[in-house]
């Protein structure tokens, strides 16, 4: 099969193959790091990297999904990005991209779990449906759960690429009517990379695989499993708005003044204040634009249970259990009305039950101040 | 009909009194700078934004309030140690039976009000009564709530090892939405809290006369006479070795 003849070859191999020159090669390692964020004296071992390791092989699952983070994946702005990672060097079985298909494209995935047991990489794409026995996602005749239980392993690691991979995304958003489930809740023994993002942006993902590649072991992830260089900053903490926040300018609606004249979204909605993303630095689209500077909130995508946590257009939103409408603020104001009411009844029930002791307490204090006098 | 003959007696502390002013003085500010961050009020400026930072100053007080907040609350805790028998851990433990026996009474009296045919001098609390120590515990969870959630969703920006050491809150919650939800939603219960405790120390003040409200301000409550003797009889206190001593008896 074409598969086994490919994997002798380098990254690099493979790029000059393509019809890239050693010009072309160097930029992209250039790109690559500083999207990685690496300093300049880092690219030597990048190119050094890309030129001497043998491609890693990898199996992509499609789950429970939209394929968005495939369209990211393919549209990341520099091409060499897509030719090495979807072309030529590491898919050994996406069933979208692949040309294989049907029972060859089977046939491919298990000769790859087979022949690189322990070393292939896994990404997955899409939550995994555990209502009903799996039956919302089946391939192939076996269900989604099945499948990624077998692939995960003889996997080295796995990257959940996107929301419904790392948090469930829009099929996990109540009620979940098919038990829409991440990754990382199925598999507990191997690593995970969770890269959230509807989809994440493309840069990221190939800056991941890069990094794994030219330094043979996972990213620096955070707390949540994310890799620490693209989702250790709120989208807010880097957006080219925030003066307007930290000098209190908010737009208030969509048109008016201050949203023509580019203040801060806070006000409706905006979810940067509570997203750790790279939109603002890397941007989307050959780093054209990103929701916030196309006057549109961030919606919080590569944040859990963001479909949930709405409305989009509001900052107080509603509370689980409270009914749609009702914020933190409507409940506290109720309540706080419903105490000082309750206090005010009990201020008067307390002088009529507590007549006689408050009236023998003044009279005694009365004739003692009488008694000042003589 | 003669006026009972009340003592002074010293309950609450120096160090207690300023917690209780620093802390009442910061959940003020806290409170405020909170619901206008939550909720930012609609300010027209011609100015550009490079010269105006009110909303960035009123997020820096809510910060600096943040951390005079929580080392507050570090030395009533020390003090809670250290501090006379009214400000003790002791005083907060609600797993003793006089404990429940008075929060029975003060629910019954206080609360609900009912006149007690013969009142047991034994009922009247020196210190906080029982009800007020469970609301104050109840206060302190929440306390612990704001600092865990509000050092949490500060801990990116952080620099200090301090608020660092939350960072792990915010995975464990699953996020900066539902935590600063929790941290928006908790400031309202502290407003609740503000309205039934004030209301309830005018009530005692009005009702008992003992100086409810100065005792925060000086320091002294006022106990009668019976009660200071029976506590010496059940050797709960020591005897005063003259008249003038009682008044600084704890």
């Amino acid at each position: 099969m074409a598969i086994e003849k490919s994997v002798k070859e380098t990254y690099y191999e493979s790029i000059i193959k393509q019809g890239y020159s050693r010009r072309d090669f160097m930029k992209f390692a250039t790109y690559i790091a500083a999207y990685m964020g690496l300093e300049t004296s880092m690219i030597g071992q990048v190119a050094k990297s890309l030129e001497n390791t043998f491609r890693i092989p990898v199996i992509w699952e499609h789950y429970q999904e939209c394929t968005c983070c495939s369209e990211s994946f393919i549209r990341s702005d520099h091409p060499i990005v897509s030719d090495i990672i979807l072309d030529k060097i590491s898919l050994d079985y996406t069933l979208t991209l692949m040309a294989a298909s049907g029972h060859q494209a089977e046939a491919a995935k298990q000769a790859t779990m087979e022949k690189y047991k322990g070393e292939y990489i896994l990404c997955v794409e899409g939550s995994v449906p555990l209502g009903d026995d799996g039956n919302y996602c089946c391939i192939a005749g076996r269900s989604a759960k099945d499948l990624l239980i077998e692939a995960a392993e003889g996997a080295k690691a796995i990257i959940a690429w996107g929301s419904c991979a790392s948090n469930g995304c829009v099929q996990a958003a109540y009620p979940n009517p098919t038990q829409a489930t991440p990754i990382h809740k199925i598999i507990k023994n191997k690593p995970i990379i969770r890269v959230p993002g509807c989809p994440p942006i493309g840069e990221v993902m190939a800056g991941i695989i890069v990094h794994m590649i030219t330094f043979g072991r996972l990213p620096e992830l955070d707390g949540l499993g994310r890799p620490k260089a693209f989702y250790a900053k709120r989208v807010h903490d880097s957006c080219y708005r925030r003066p307007y926040y930290d000098a209190g300018l908010f737009a208030e609606t969509f048109d008016d003044q201050n949203a023509k004249d580019g203040y801060c979204l806070y006000k409706v909605g905006c979810r940067g204040p509570m997203t750790y993303n790279s939109c603002g630095t890397i941007k989307w689209n050959n780093g054209v634009s990103y929701p916030i500077q196309s006057g549109h909130g961030c919606i919080g995508c590569s944040e859990e249970n963001f479909w949930d946590n709405g409305p989009f257009y509001e900052r107080l939103t509603g509370l689980a259990g409270f009914g749609i409408e009702s914020s933190a603020d409507t409940i506290g104001k109720v309540a706080a009305g419903v105490v000082a009411g309750g206090l005010a009844v009990h201020a008067v029930a307390a002088n009529i039950s507590k007549r006689k002791e408050l009236k023998s307490r003044t009279s005694r204090g009365i004739q003692n101040e009488k008694k000042l006098d003589s | 009909m003669q006026t009972r003959k009340f003592r002074r007696v010293y309950v609450w502390e120096l160090p207690v009194r300023f917690f209780h002013w620093i802390n009442a003085l910061s959940i003020t500010i806290l409170a405020v700078t909170g619901l206008i961050i939550a909720n930012p009020p609609a300010i027209l400026s011609n100015k550009e934004a490079s010269d105006i930072y009110w909303f960035g100053t009123v997020r820096f007080i809510h910060f600096a309030t943040a951390y005079v907040f929580f080392f507050n609350m570090i030395m009533r805790i020390y003090w809670s140690f250290v501090g006379n028998r009214f400000s003790s851990w002791k005083a907060f433990w609600p797993f003793n039976k006089n404990m429940w026996h008075n929060f029975l009474h003060v629910i019954k009296v206080d609360v609900f009000l009912a006149n007690e045919k013969k009142p047991d001098i034994k009922d009247i609390s020196i210190g906080h009564n029982s009800v007020a120590a469970i609301s104050y515990v109840i206060l302190f969870l929440l306390a612990l709530v704001q600092v865990f959630t509000g050092f949490g969703l500060y801990s990116a920006n952080a620099g200090w090892w301090l608020p660092k050491m939350f960072a792990w809150v915010v995975p464990f919650l699953g996020g900066d939405f539902i935590v600063r939800t929790i941290h928006h939603a908790t400031t309202w219960l502290f407003i609740l809290f503000t309205l039934i405790h004030v209301y309830l120390v005018f009530y005692h003040d009005w009702l008992e006369g003992r100086g409810e409200v100065s005792s925060m301000f000086g320091g002294y409550k006022f106990v009668c006479d019976e009660r200071l003797k029976q506590l010496v009889e059940d050797e709960e206190i020591e005897a005063p070795k003259d008249e003038e001593a009682l008044e600084i008896i704890e």
